[in-house]
């Protein structure tokens, strides 16, 4: 599901793991509960804002599932991300209600601006953009998210204006 | 305080039945779901609550939602002897001055006023004397329930959507909450409590449509430790009918798995909800602490030796995970990927044991049957399909929201009498139900009773409820093709025929949509659709075709058009039309040429644009601009 680059990238090598956190999250959140893995790597990436490797492999240790397995789950829910994301994360809502009104055009106006080019994260790690399978704002559509706001009826016109708030 | 018997809920129910219909001072309600919060419902709360502090007579409150989305915020005013209003699009600027305007009696600002309320109580309150019914109401004022949107609307899952606060456990009890799972705990044996459930003719609202009853009864017939499982992984984009029931009413689902752990015998509940949820999970994890504080959900309840804890897992955005067994993979911590059937998972389903696993509606709806009766629910509906069904009413429509109507309404009186018709009066081409699964229904069919079986009939299905509008802006090969596109990033890809037959046919409709479709790409598509649906292994691999084939069905001119005359007259595929200035419509405004990011518009004040086709994107911004249909699709 996730697109997976086998190449680390210069952020992942700098991002300190703090060992005692990560054991806590694991221990007292979740029980050491190898059922609980996805919302242990939620919790991992809220912290981090992606799933840095070494947390992973010690996750592996700690609750006896093997990495390729954590791997996979890592990889297969699009919400994970192996890669360091933005600052800012803008989700626009590709849901069905969004589409007909418009979603996929102020989402090509969002990578214009943004200058994507293809890509998910842009150079200097401000935004990283994501599409969202209808977050459930569907009379506001086409709905983008920025963070944790939520903007709606978007018109592709307004969003530079709306990106121009985030630093 | 633990709750033992009826006689301590019914002593909360006064209490708090009071407090809601009788307030001290002026109560004044915000519809605080995901939907108003978005609309700008948060910060006018907040400004409420900076105007009138606490301790001057008036209490500001939250609620869910009213299902009216398009009108939101919505915030209801309420004062002990007087009408109740509800006041529509009110925001932070407003808000002080409508709380004053109630206050003063002053209803003339009738645009702000969505409607007052004539009876405010629920189809459980029956001994409650309606609060308002000797009251005379405001002139000129019409009542909510005779508005075209709510007027046709029985509700019964979102009988307290909008009237309580989602977080307080007592007004839930207020309204009859709880009383059902208390007569199926003390007044029926477990295989009562299903043959109600059999009777009534519930079916799943899902999207699967399967006897709730028998699905009950089959998995109380196997041993084991037995587990009820809600699915709240609403993954159909365009469908939010769970999202608001469990942001509005979380504790009428909590009931419902309750019921259904007393009727099959259970001890372990999950909860399976989506991750771009996150304020369903907050409401959820309030309402069941509340819950264990009454004892309602623990060990022991209510000095029996029933015991119920419920578990809340949240996905991680996959939406195969709304097929029962990807669900169950995914609450052990595994990967989401279905499997084969063979066995039932009411037969080994979560961690191999028996799991009864049903919809959020689904459960939503068992409390009010049961407290109600199995007759009095079949007598609502068709002959296959019995009850309400929840819609979400979405897309090119005047009014957008939640709708809940009788099975068996017809698309005509969704859309027309309570939707108010296709936004902006253009004309309406299809609606989709079903989400991905789904078909598009085109104007033919708008007579057509919805249920299940009608549904299926035409090569759509019901699924979760979903429906989304589609006017003549709207390019039936793009939506085949934007379907086909989430299918593919969904498909968890494991069994070759979903993997790469949704993979072939999307090909084939990106090159029609690109301007290379070939002869023989429509007959090709059937093809490959027919192996997609026959050969796959579950349930979105087997109905992946069906907004593909439907939409050929229905269609197929516009895929010809887009293959043999290569035009796309919806103007969305864009290498197949241009937008142009029809000279004599333009009334030289410049509202377009200022808009245009490519400067591709030139022309005077008062004096006909012109478009240089060269510089142009396609972005459309003009085209929605334009307020005199001047910028035209070619």
């Amino acid at each position: 599901m996730n697109e997976v680059s086998p190449s680390k990238t210069t952020q992942e090598k700098e991002v300190a793991i703090d060992y005692l956190e990560l054991n806590k999250i694991i221990e007292e959140e979740f029980g050491n509960d190898k059922e609980n893995l996805i919302m242990i790597l939620q919790a991992i990436q809220r912290r981090y804002n992606y799933l840095p490797q070494a947390t992973l492999k010690y996750l592996a240790e700690k609750i006896n599932v093997p990495y390729s397995q954590i791997y996979g789950v890592g990889t297969f829910y699009a919400t994970f991300s192996l890669e360091p994301k933005g600052r800012n994360i803008i989700s626009i809502c590709l849901g069905t209600a969004c589409h007909v009104r418009g979603g996929e055009r102020v989402r090509e106006r969002i990578e214009d601006t943004l200058n994507l080019n293809g890509k998910k994260t842009t150079d200097d790690m401000r935004f990283t953009l994501e599409g969202v399978r209808c977050i459930g704002c569907c009379s506001l559509g086409p709905v983008m998210k920025v963070n944790e706001d939520v903007h709606g009826r978007i018109g592709a016109d307004e969003v530079k204006k709306v990106l121009e708030k985030y630093e | 305080m633990k709750i033992e018997s009826t006689a301590d809920l019914e002593n909360i129910r006064q209490e708090y039945s009071n407090k809601l219909y009788y307030p001290d001072g002026t109560k004044v309600l915000f519809g605080m779901a995901s939907c108003g919060i978005a609309a700008g419902a948060k910060a006018a709360f907040e400004k409420a609550q900076q105007d009138f502090p606490q301790g001057n007579g008036i209490q500001i409150s939250q609620t869910g939602c009213l299902g009216f989305c398009e009108a939101e915020p919505l915030i209801e005013i309420v004062q002990t002897g007087k009408p109740r209003v509800i006041y529509q699009n009110i925001t932070e600027e407003k808000i002080v001055e409508v709380i004053h305007s109630y206050l003063e009696n002053d209803f003339k600002k009738t645009k702000w006023i969505l409607g007052q309320v004539r009876d405010p109580r629920n189809l459980m309150e029956d001994q409650v004397k309606n609060p308002i019914g000797e009251i005379d109401p405001i002139e000129k004022i019409p009542f909510l329930e005779d508005t075209p949107f709510y007027h046709n609307q029985v509700k019964i899952a979102l009988r307290n959507c909008g009237y309580i606060d989602p977080d307080c456990i007592e007004e839930y009890i207020a309204r009859g909450g709880y009383f059902s799972f208390f007569r199926a705990l003390f007044d029926h044996k477990p295989g009562e409590i299903i043959q109600i459930i059999k009777d009534s003719g519930l079916r799943g609202r899902g999207g699967g449509g399967f006897s709730t009853g028998v699905k009950w009864a089959t998995c109380a017939r196997h041993h084991g430790e037995r587990y009820i499982i809600c699915n709240a992984d609403e993954g159909d984009p365009g469908a939010y009918m769970d999202r608001s029931i469990l942001e509005g009413d979380p504790h009428s689902v909590l009931e419902g798995m309750l019921i259904a752990a007393v009727a099959i015998g259970s001890s372990h509940g999950f909860m399976y909800v989506r991750n771009e949820y996150p304020l369903a999970v907050k409401r959820l994890v309030t309402a069941i602490k509340q819950a264990e504080k009454f004892g309602l959900i623990g060990d022991n309840i209510a000095g029996t030796d029933f015991s119920f804890k419920i578990k809340i897992s949240t996905g991680a955005g996959a939406f195969v995970c709304g097929e029962s067994t990807a669900l169950m993979a995914s609450l052990e911590g595994k990967v989401g990927r279905p499997r084969a059937k063979y066995v039932h998972t009411v037969e080994k389903g979560f961690r191999n044991n028996p799991s009864n696993l049903n919809n959020v509606e689904t459960y939503a709806n068992v409390p009010a049957i049961i407290s109600k009766g199995a007759d009095w629910y079949a007598g609502m509906g068709t002959e296959g399909s019995k009850g309400t069904k929840v819609f979400s009413l979405v897309g090119k429509i005047k009014n957008t929201g939640l709708v809940e109507v009788a099975m068996g309404t017809t698309l005509r009186n969704i859309i027309y009498d309570i939707g108010g018709g296709v936004l902006k009066k253009k004309k309406f081409k299809a609606v989709q139900t079903g989400g991905p699964s789904g078909g598009c229904i085109p104007e033919q069919f708008l007579d057509l009773g919805v249920d299940f079986d009608e549904l299926t009939k035409i090569g759509s299905i019901m699924g979760s409820g979903g429906m989304i509008v589609m006017d003549q802006d709207t390019c039936m090969v793009d939506v085949a093709r934007y379907f086909l596109d989430f299918l593919k990033e969904e498909s968890c890809g494991q069994c070759n025929p979903c993997r790469e037959g949704i993979k072939r046919m999307l090909q084939i409709l990106t090159r029609i949509c690109e301007g290379h479709g070939k002869e023989g790409d429509v007959e090709l598509l059937e093809e490959l659709g027919d192996m997609v649906a026959k050969a796959s292994l579950c349930g979105l691999g087997t109905s992946a075709p069906n907004p593909v084939i439907t939409t050929i069905n229905y269609f197929r001119d516009e895929y010809y058009a887009h293959i043999r005359d290569k035009k796309c007259s919806a103007g969305v595929c864009k290498n197949l039309f241009h937008y142009d200035i029809d000279e004599e419509a333009c009334t030289g405004c410049r509202l377009c040429a200022l808009k245009c990011p490519q400067e591709a518009i030139t022309g005077e004040k008062k004096e006909p644009h012109k478009l240089d086709q060269d510089k142009c994107i396609k972005c459309s911004i003009c085209y929605e601009a334009c307020k005199f249909n001047a910028v035209v699709i070619k």
